[in-house]
C-alpha cells in the first residue's frame, strides 16, 4: 500500500472514532460512551498486555545474544564497559534502565550522508531521540496529571506536577506544557514519517493510525480544557464513579468529552494487539537484557537435544590408511 | 559469472525509494547480486531436505508440494523456540533507526536492504498467519500472503545479509535482523534452498574436518610447507604436532589460514609464537576447522559442526583450547558452543603456562581467544618484540563484525598492535568497534559469483580505510577473521588500491625476535624489511 492511501485509511478510521461516540451521545447512550466501554477498554489493556506478555515469555530464551557494544571484561588491566558490554546482572539492570528512561541506543542515531566519489559520512542525528523524548514523557506527564479524575483527595505528587507542569503560569486556566508537547512530538513524529522518503516507504497504516489517534486525544483534550470548556465538576463525578466501581453517568457533560474518552478507550483497547507494545517487549528484548557471560557462565537451553555428528572414529575408519602413511597417530592400527 | 561494474559506476547509488510500493516491487535475479543455489551432493551429505538441481534465477524452484505448510510449521516451531523470534515479530515501531546502518542499504540503495524492510519480508507473513489483527484487517494490518514470490524476495534479502548485527546497536529495542535472517534461512533450508557457497563448505567440515575438504594427510603437509617458510625467513624450524594426545592445548583457527593469502602468513606468525613460548600444543586434523557455517544454515548445523572442537579436546585429554583468529567462529564460541555442546567439565580453567595468568572470562567455555593469549604473554614482558620491522607497514585494524557485537573484543588487538608495529591509527569514530563495518562477504556470502554485491556491501568500510589511507598513508588493514583476510584484498583492490590486508598475527610474527634466529632481512611475505632492502638485493 503506499503512503498516501495508509494516511487516508488512517485518517478515516480515525475520523469514524470521533464520530461514533458523537453520533450516540446524540441518541443518548451515555452510559454506554461513559461507562461500558472505558470498563472494557481498560480490561482489554490489562488482559491484553498481561497475555502478549505471557505468550512471549513461554518462548525460551536458548541462547545467549546480547549485542555487545563496548569492551569485554578479560584482564583486570584492561577496563571493561559495564554499561555496553555488561557482564552481570547488576550490568544489565544499569542498561536496561537507561535504555527504557533515555532511550539510549536511539541516542547512537547517525545520519549517513552519501556523496560523489564516493564519500559517505555519518553526521549527528538527535532529532529523532529528542522527538522521542519529548513524545514519551510529555505522554507520561500528561497520564499522569490524569489521576487528579481518580483519586480524592488528589495525591500531592500529582499537585506537584501540576505545578512543574505549569510553571509558565500563564493563561486561565494555566496552561500545561505537557499537553502542547505531546501534540508538538505527534507532529514531529508524523512529519518525521511523510518527510523521509525512506521512512514514508516503511511505514503501514498501522504506523500513522496511533500518531492520529494520539493527536487527536491530546488535541481534543487542549480542546475541552482552554476553549470549548466542558463541566468538569460533572467530569470528576463520572471518573470517581468509574474508579470507585460506582458508575454514574452525570447529565450535561458536552459530547467533547464524550469524543476524548472514547479515543483514550480505543487507544487502550488498540495498545495490547499493536506495535505500541513495544513498552513491554523493550523488557524482553534478548539482545539487550542478558549479560554477555557465556564463556563464564553455561547458558542452559531448555531444548537442547541431541543431534547427530560425524565422530572422530567415522573420520579415522575413512582416512585410516592416509593417516597412519603420513606418520599421523591413530586409534586403530588396522 | 557477471562482469563487475567499474568503481565508479557502482559508486551511484541513489537511496530514493522506488515509486512502487515494496509489496508491489518483485525482485529481479541479476547476475552479480545472489548466489547459486546449494547443490544436491552438499545436501546430501548432512542430510537436509530436498537436494536437486536448481537455479534461483529459474521459475521454478522445485519446491516440495506442501512447502508452504513446511514453512508456516517451521515458523511456528521457531516462534516458540525462540523468544528473540517472537519479540522481534511484535515490537519494531518502523522508527527507521536502523534503515541507513547496513552496509548493503549504504551500498546498494536497495530499500529491501534496509534492515526494518528486510524484517518486514518476513514479519508480514507472521502477521498474516499468526496474528488476529494481520487475518483481519490483512494489508490494511501489514500482512500478506506466503507465495513463492515472497519466498524468492525471503531468499534474495536473507542472502544479501551478512548477519552483522550493526543494526542492534541502534534499535531502541535492540531488535537484531541478524537473528531474523538466520530463522529465514533456516526455513529456507528446509525446502533445499540454501546457497551453495555455505552447503559445499558445510558438507566438506562435516565430513572432513574442514571448510575445503582437506585430507588428514594434505592438512599435515600444508602446515609442514609453511615450516619450511618459517624456516626460510627466520632461520628456526618449528615442530608442529597433530592429533597428539596430552597436549596441554588443543590449538583450533579456521582452516582459511591454511590455505590462502595473506592468512597463510597470520598461520605462520601462530606458529612462531608458540614454538618461541614453547607451548605444548596440538593440533586437529578432525578439528581442524575453527569457522562454522553452520552458523548460517541452522542452529542445528551450528551444533553439529561445533560439536567436533569438544570432542576432539576429550579425546586428546587436553587441558584448554586455543582459538585462532576468525570472526564467527568466535560468535559461535562465545555465544552458543558451551550451551549447545557443553558442559566441558572434562577440561581445567585455562590458565596460561607461561604468565601463570588464569583466563576467569573463559572458565566454562575452557576456550581462549588468541589476542587474549597473546596480550596477555606481552603485558608480561614474556616475549621479546621489535616493532620497527613493521616500520614499513602503516597499519589500521578492521573489526569484525561478530567478535565486536557478539562478543566485544577491542583492545586486546590494539593492544598487540600498538606492541607490535610503530605506526597504527584507527578509522574515524563510527566505523569501528561496535559500530564497525561488515567486509561485505560475511555469513557465508563470500563467493565470487556475488562479487557485485560484496563490493556494495563493502563499500562502507572501504570508505573508512580510504579516509585513513589519505589522511595518514594507511597501507595496511590488519584483522582478526579468516573472512576478512580472504574477502578484504579484493575489496580494497576496488575501491582503495595500494592497501594490503594482514592477520594480527602475521604483524607479531614479523615483530618477534626468536632465539636462535638469524638476522631477519625480509618479512613473512619475503618483501625486504624495512632498511633491509639493499641486502635483499645482494642476496638475488
Ligand atoms: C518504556 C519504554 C519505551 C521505549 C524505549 C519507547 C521507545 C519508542 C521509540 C524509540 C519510538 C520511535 C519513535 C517513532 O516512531 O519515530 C516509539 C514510538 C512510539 N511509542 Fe514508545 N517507547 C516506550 C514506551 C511507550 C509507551 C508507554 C507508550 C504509550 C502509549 C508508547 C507509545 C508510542 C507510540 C504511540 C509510538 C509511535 C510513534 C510513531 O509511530 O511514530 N511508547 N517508542
Ligand atoms: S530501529 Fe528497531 S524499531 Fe526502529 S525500525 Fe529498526 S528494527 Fe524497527
Ligand atoms: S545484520 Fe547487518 S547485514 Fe543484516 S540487516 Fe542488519 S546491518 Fe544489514
Amino acid at each position: 500500500m503506499n503512503a498516501s492511501r495508509s494516511i487516508i485509511f488512517s485518517l478515516v478510521a480515525v475520523g469514524i472514532l470521533v464520530c461514533l461516540p458523537l453520533i450516540g451521545v446524540a441518541a443518548g447512550m451515555t452510559s454506554f460512551f461513559g461507562v461500558i466501554v472505558p470498563y472494557l477498554a481498560v480490561a482489554l489493556f490489562f488482559i491484553g498486555v498481561v497475555a502478549r506478555v505471557v505468550r512471549w515469555a513461554r518462548s525460551p530464551v536458548p541462547f545467549r545474544i546480547p549485542t555487545t557494544c563496548g569492551q569485554q571484561k578479560s584482564f583486570n588491566w584492561i577496563k571493561p564497559d559495564k554499561l555496553d558490554n555488561p557482564w552481570d546482572n547488576k550490568g544489565v539492570v544499569l542498561r536496561m534502565i537507561l535504555e527504557v528512561l533515555l532511550f539510549r541506543s536511539l541516542f547512537r542515531n547517525s545520519r549517513m550522508e552519501f556523496y560523489e566519489g564516493p564519500k559517505i559520512r555519518y553526521a549527528s542525528a538527535k532529532w529523532l531521540w529528542l522527538g522521542a523524548i519529548v513524545f514519551h514523557y510529555s505522554f507520561l506527564v500528561v497520564l499522569l496529571r490524569h489521576l487528579r479524575f481518580f483519586s480524592e483527595p488528589v495525591s500531592s505528587l500529582v499537585h506537584l506536577l501540576e505545578g512543574v507542569d505549569g510553571f509558565l503560569e500563564v493563561g486561565a486556566p494555566r496552561l500545561y506544557i505537557s499537553g502542547l508537547a505531546l501534540l508538538a512530538g505527534v507532529a514531529f513524529l508524523f512529519l518525521r514519517r511523510v518527510t523521509i522518503p525512506q521512512l514514508k516507504y516503511i511505514s503501514l497504516p498501522s504506523d500513522y493510525f496511533p500518531l492520529f489517534l494520539i493527536f487527536a486525544i491530546a488535541a481534543t483534550g487542549v480542546l475541552m480544557r482552554y476553549i470549548y470548556k466542558v463541566d468538569i465538576v460533572s467530569v470528576k463525578e463520572l471518573t470517581m464513579g468509574l474508579a470507585t466501581f460506582h458508575p454514574v453517568v452525570p447529565e450535561g457533560i458536552g459530547s467533547l468529552f464524550y469524543i476524548h474518552l472514547f479515543l483514550v478507550s480505543v487507544l487502550f483497547a488498540y495498545f495490547p494487539f499493536s506495535k505500541l507494545v513495544h513498552m513491554a517487549g523493550v523488557f524482553l528484548s534478548p539482545t539487550r537484557n542478558l549479560p554477555n557471560n557465556s564463556r563464564m557462565v553455561r547458558h542452559i537451553n531448555p531444548w537442547n537435544y541431541p543431534v547427530k555428528v560425524h565422530t572422530y572414529e567415522e573420520y579415522e575408519d575413512e582416512f585410516r590408511e592416509k593417516m597412519i602413511e603420513a606418520g599421523l597417530p591413530v586409534e586403530k592400527k588396522e | 559469472m557477471a562482469q563487475v561494474p567499474k568503481a565508479d559506476e557502482l559508486a551511484k547509488v541513489s537511496h530514493r525509494p522506488p515509486e512502487t510500493p515494496w509489496t508491489e516491487t518483485p525482485v529481479e535475479f541479476r547476475p552479480g547480486t545472489f548466489c547459486y543455489g546449494a547443490k544436491p551432493k552438499n545436501l546430501e551429505v548432512v542430510g537436509l531436505p530436498n537436494p536437486r538441481e536448481w537455479n534461483p534465477a529459474d521459475e521454478d524452484w522445485k519446491l516440495p508440494d506442501n512447502w508452504k505448510d513446511i514453512t508456516l510449521n517451521g515458523m511456528k516451531d521457531r516462534l516458540d523456540k525462540f523468544r528473540s523470534f517472537k519479540l522481534f515479530m511484535d515490537i519494531c515501531v518502523r522508527c527507521g533507526a536502523c534503515a541507513d546502518k547496513c552496509h548493503y542499504y549504504i551500498g546498494s540503495g536497495d530499500p529491501k536492504n534496509m534492515p526494518v524492510l528486510r524484517a518486514e519480508l518476513i514479519r508480514s507473513v507472521y502477521r498474516k498467519y499468526f496474528t488476529g489483527s494481520g487475518k483481519i484487517f490483512s494489508k490494511y494490518a501489514g500482512a500478506r500472503a506466503l507465495t513463492e514470490r515472497v519466498l524468492k524476495e525471503w531468499f534474495y534479502y536473507y542472502y544479501q545479509c551478512t548477519e552483522c548485527r550493526r543494526c542492534s546497536v541502534f534499535c531502541p529495542y535492540g531488535i537484531d535482523t541478524a537473528e531474523v535472517t538466520m530463522m529465514a534461512r533456516e526455513l529456507l533450508n528446509e525446502l533445499g534452498c540454501g546457497i551453495d557457497w555455505i552447503a559445499g563448505p558445510v558438507a566438506n567440515c562435516y565430513m572432513n574436518g574442514n571448510h575445503l575438504g582437506i585430507q588428514p594427510h594434505a592438512f599435515k603437509d600444508m602446515i609442514e610447507f609453511f615450516v619450511d617458510e618459517i624456516e626460510e625467513v627466520t632461520g628456526v624450524r618449528v615442530e608442529p604436532t597433530f592429533n597428539r594426545k596430552g597436549a596441554e592445548v588443543l590449538f583450533i583457527t579456521p582452516s582459511g589460514d591454511v590455505f590462502a593469502d595473506p592468512g597463510t602468513y597470520t598461520l605462520m606468525g601462530y606458529m612462531m609464537l608458540f614454538h618461541e613460548i614453547g607451548l605444548d600444543y596440538t593440533w586437529s586434523t578432525y578439528a581442524s576447522e575453527g569457522g562454522n557455517f553452520g552458523l548460517f544454515t541452522s542452529h542445528e548445523m551450528m551444533k553439529r559442526l561445533n560439536a567436533k572442537m569438544y570432542a576432539e579436546a576429550k579425546r586428546l585429554g587436553v587441558k584448554w583450547i586455543l582459538g585462532g583468529e576468525c570472526g564467527h567462529m568466535w560468535r559461535v564460541i562465545n555465544q552458543y558452543m558451551d550451551t549447545m555442546n557443553g558442559p566441558a567439565d572434562f577440561l581445567e580453567v585455562p590458565k596460561s603456562p607461561i604468565t601463570g595468568t588464569v583466563f576467569e572470562n573463559a572458565k566454562s567455555t575452557k576456550m581462549v581467544h588468541i589476542a587474549e593469549f597473546t596480550a596477555d604473554l606481552i603485558r608480561h614482558g614474556k616475549i621479546k618484540l621489535d616493532p620497527s620491522r613493521n616500520d614499513n607497514k602503516i597499519v589500521t585494524f578492521h573489526d569484525s563484525c561478530n567478535t565486536s557485537r557478539a562478543m566485544g573484543i577491542f583492545e586486546e588487538p590494539r593492544y598487540i598492535l600498538k606492541h607490535v608495529c610503530n605506526h597504527f591509527y584507527d578509522m574515524p569514530e563510527g566505523t569501528i568497534r561496535e559500530k564497525t563495518f561488515c567486509c561485505g562477504s560475511g555469513s557465508g556470502l563470500n563467493t565470487d559469483e556475488y562479487m557485485e554485491m560484496r563490493m556494495r556491501g563493502g563499500l562502507p568500510r572501504a570508505n573508512a580505510v580510504r579516509y585513513v589511507h589519505e589522511k595518514h598513508g594507511v597501507n595496511m588493514l590488519a584483522c582478526i577473521c579468516a573472512i576478512d583476510r580472504a574477502v578484504l584484498p579484493p575489496l580494497m583492490n576496488y575501491w582503495v588500491p595500494g592497501v594490503d590486508v594482514t592477520g594480527l598475527h602475521e604483524l607479531v610474527g614479523n615483530a618477534l625476535v626468536m632465539t636462535g634466529e638469524k638476522k631477519r632481512t625480509t618479512d613473512l611475505r619475503y618483501e625486504p624489511l624495512p632498511g633491509m632492502e639493499d641486502e635483499e638485493d645482494d642476496d638475488v
